[in-house]
């Protein structure tokens, strides 16, 4: 019989072909954090990207403008739903080394412990959505479900589940609860065995394993080239982790690890994700024994820090140092500064102008998902649509913090 | 932060570098923008500096504070920021130009993208929000905010303003989905034109609609008028 793609003169049929465009996002199941991506296609192979983020823009920068430095730490929450805390941190931090201060041990030691928490927290959404995009829906509520866990204590410490607006100017707001340690040495072994749990769905599962590996693979120089930082820096072999090579909040005096990977692919940034998790654990327990029970919390300056609410009502000293601060705002000394910690993804950084007054004059964060999602666009070229979706999910899109 | 890169750039290029100062130990040069990219390329390329690691762009607006001083002494509105690292001597730098006068007159600036390509998307950020133009960009447009948005948020942006709705795109051209109706998936038209619109095989009668355009009635709808 004549094959089909015959023309009756033997010559072979052109098919007309073009490439064909294909706009993924802003709402799509597979783009949380809300981005488009609009991909030039021939056949299932993108031959060409374009990642447009911006849909959750909502002027961070110009809204710290507007109230006193105290105020920003809501929009910093904000920006990273995910691990609000060590962004809260991250900012606290920032304003401190403009002020030349430094909290007492127990703040910084509760600082690492709540940032910990969070950056478990953080990974755990991100491999746990990951996996779930990829069709295993179980891990997701495994990894939920131990995030519920760290949630739990968070709402306990904080009063809040998610956007914790916890960390202040020169400490936090609360001290610790006096069952803070015994909670957490209860809950996180628990958190623990439940990412065991989900990772051993996964990592013997074919389909996951197939999708993953060697899939959106970047090499050192690009990855350095591109700005990236944090786990999806570390995954192409490069140890580098704010914590380890720029210590704060006495990191130390902790032993940890900073796990890395070889070919820089899906793989290894799941992989990296989970080990820091369980270096998480190790950083917890080393600081929950190191830190003391009793002990300020807050640094001992009327002028940064808010008074007792007892005193506020019943001494005049207190009532006009809450109004100051209340009021004006803390009195950061002019000029510039910029401050970095390692947050979930890689490094935060906050740019500080203050022209001295209780009104920051700029703010200007560094969000580490930028770089990674500017980079995107070069790790799907030349992969299949099937690739974006656990190639997008492995970089962690954070999109308040991305889109500023 | 590292001092010795700040005595290295005022060896290497003494006669562009307008200021230097260490404030709360970020070690701080401000640079002519005329040499912007050749120190760029300076601190990426030197084996004592070996600034591989791009960090942070950015731009501050000086306006309300008074403006600073350019390198030729005139007060100027913008300071372009950037932060690089190290990765293998673990130093960093904050380089600084000052573009721009008062109404933002010759706020631009070289490239830095073929420098570190990390660039690319922070200097499409700076552009959209702060007004400025990065030459030898090679895909400068707006990143954060929408096209039709009129003038550059942070810098001449009132915080406090309402700003008017935007009206849907008309470009011709875009994917069938996302005409004008982009976002309103229940919105003007109708699922079967979009479905059938273009589509010969398909169509059987022509309507017009309000606006004039030649509507292409589909198989289902013509049925369901029966």
């Amino acid at each position: 019989m004549e094959p089909l793609d015959r023309d009756l003169d033997e010559g072979e049929l052109e098919l007309p072909s073009e490439p064909m465009l294909l706009n993924m996002g802003p709402s799509h199941p597979a783009m949380h954090g809300t981005v488009r991506i609009v991909v030039e296609l021939s056949g299932e192979t993108i031959t060409k990207a374009d990642v447009q983020i911006g849909y959750l823009h909502r002027g961070f920068e110009k809204m710290c403008e507007r109230g006193n430095w105290t105020q920003v730490f809501p929009y910093v929450d904000r920006c990273n739903y995910v691990s609000p805390m060590l962004n809260n941190v991250g900012f606290s931090l920032a304003v401190e080394k403009m002020l030349g201060v430094t909290v007492p041990e127990r703040c910084q030691y509760y600082r690492v412990v709540l940032g910990e928490l969070a950056r478990m927290c953080d990974h755990l959404i991100c491999s746990g959505a990951m996996a779930m995009e990829l069709g295993a829906f179980t891990p997701f509520l495994y990894f939920a479900r131990a995030r519920e866990i760290i949630w739990d204590i968070f709402e306990e410490e904080t009063g809040a589940r998610v956007t914790h607006s916890f960390g202040r100017v020169g400490g936090m707001a609360k001290p610790p609860t006096a069952d803070f340690k015994e909670m957490i040495r209860a809950g996180v072994p628990r958190v623990l065995a439940m990412i065991d749990e989900g990772e051993r769905l996964l990592l013997r599962n074919r389909i996951f394993l197939d999708r993953v590996e060697g899939i959106g693979r970047i090499s050192q120089a690009d990855a350095l080239a591109l700005g990236w930082t944090g786990v999806c820096l570390r995954s192409t072999g490069i140890p580098y982790d704010v914590r380890k090579s720029n210590p704060y909040s006495l990191y130390e005096r902790l032993d940890f690890d900073v796990p890395v990977g070889t070919q820089g692919d899906n793989y290894d940034r799941f992989m990296c994700r989970q080990e820091e998790m369980r270096q998480s654990q190790r950083i917890i327990s080393q600081a929950l024994d190191q830190m003391p029970d009793t002990g300020p919390i807050n640094i001992d300056d009327p002028r940064v820090v808010l008074p007792e609410k007892e005193d506020v009502y019943t001494t005049i000293e207190g009532t006009i140092q809450h109004f100051k601060i209340v009021m004006e705002g803390i009195k950061v000394p002019a000029g510039e500064c910029y401050s970095y910690t390692e947050a979930g993804n890689g490094e935060l950084g906050f740019y500080l102008v203050s022209d001295g007054s209780g009104t920051p004059y700029r703010v200007r964060i560094r969000p580490p998902c930028f770089t990674h999602v500017q980079g995107l666009e070069q790790l799907i070229t030349g992969l299949m649509i099937p690739d974006l979706v656990p190639t997008f999910g492995s970089l962690n899109m954070i999109g308040g913090e991305c889109d500023h | 932060m590292s001092q010795q890169v700040v005595e290295l750039l005022r060896e290497r290029f003494p006669e562009a570098i307008v200021e230097t100062h260490a404030q709360f130990g970020d070690d701080t040069v401000v640079v002519d923008p005329a040499r912007w990219r050749e120190v760029a390329l300076f601190l990426r390329d030197d084996a004592r500096a070996a600034m591989n690691m791009f960090i942070d762009l950015c731009a501050v607006d000086y306006s309300a504070l008074g403006m600073v001083t350019g390198h030729d002494g005139e007060s100027r509105r913008f300071e372009i920021v950037l932060h690089v690292r190290s990765l293998d001597r673990g130093h960093r730098l904050r380089l600084k130009a000052r573009v721009g006068d008062e109404d933002a007159e010759g706020a631009e600036i070289d490239s830095l993208v073929s420098v570190w390509r990390g660039a690319n998307w922070f200097e499409r950020e700076t552009y959209d929000l702060m007004g400025i133009h990065f030459r030898g960009h090679p895909d400068l447009r707006r990143i954060l905010m929408y096209e039709e948005f009129v003038g550059t948020r942070c810098a001449d942006y009132p915080a406090n303003r309402i700003h008017p709705l935007v009206e849907f795109r008309d470009v011709p051209g875009k994917l069938p989905p996302f005409g004008p109706d982009e976002g309103m998936s229940f919105g003007r038209q109708d699922h079967e034109r979009r479905m059938y619109d273009g589509d010969e095989q398909a169509a059987q009668g022509e309507l017009t609609t309000q606006d004039g355009r030649v509507r292409v009635q589909s198989p289902i709808v013509a049925a369901r008028e029966d």
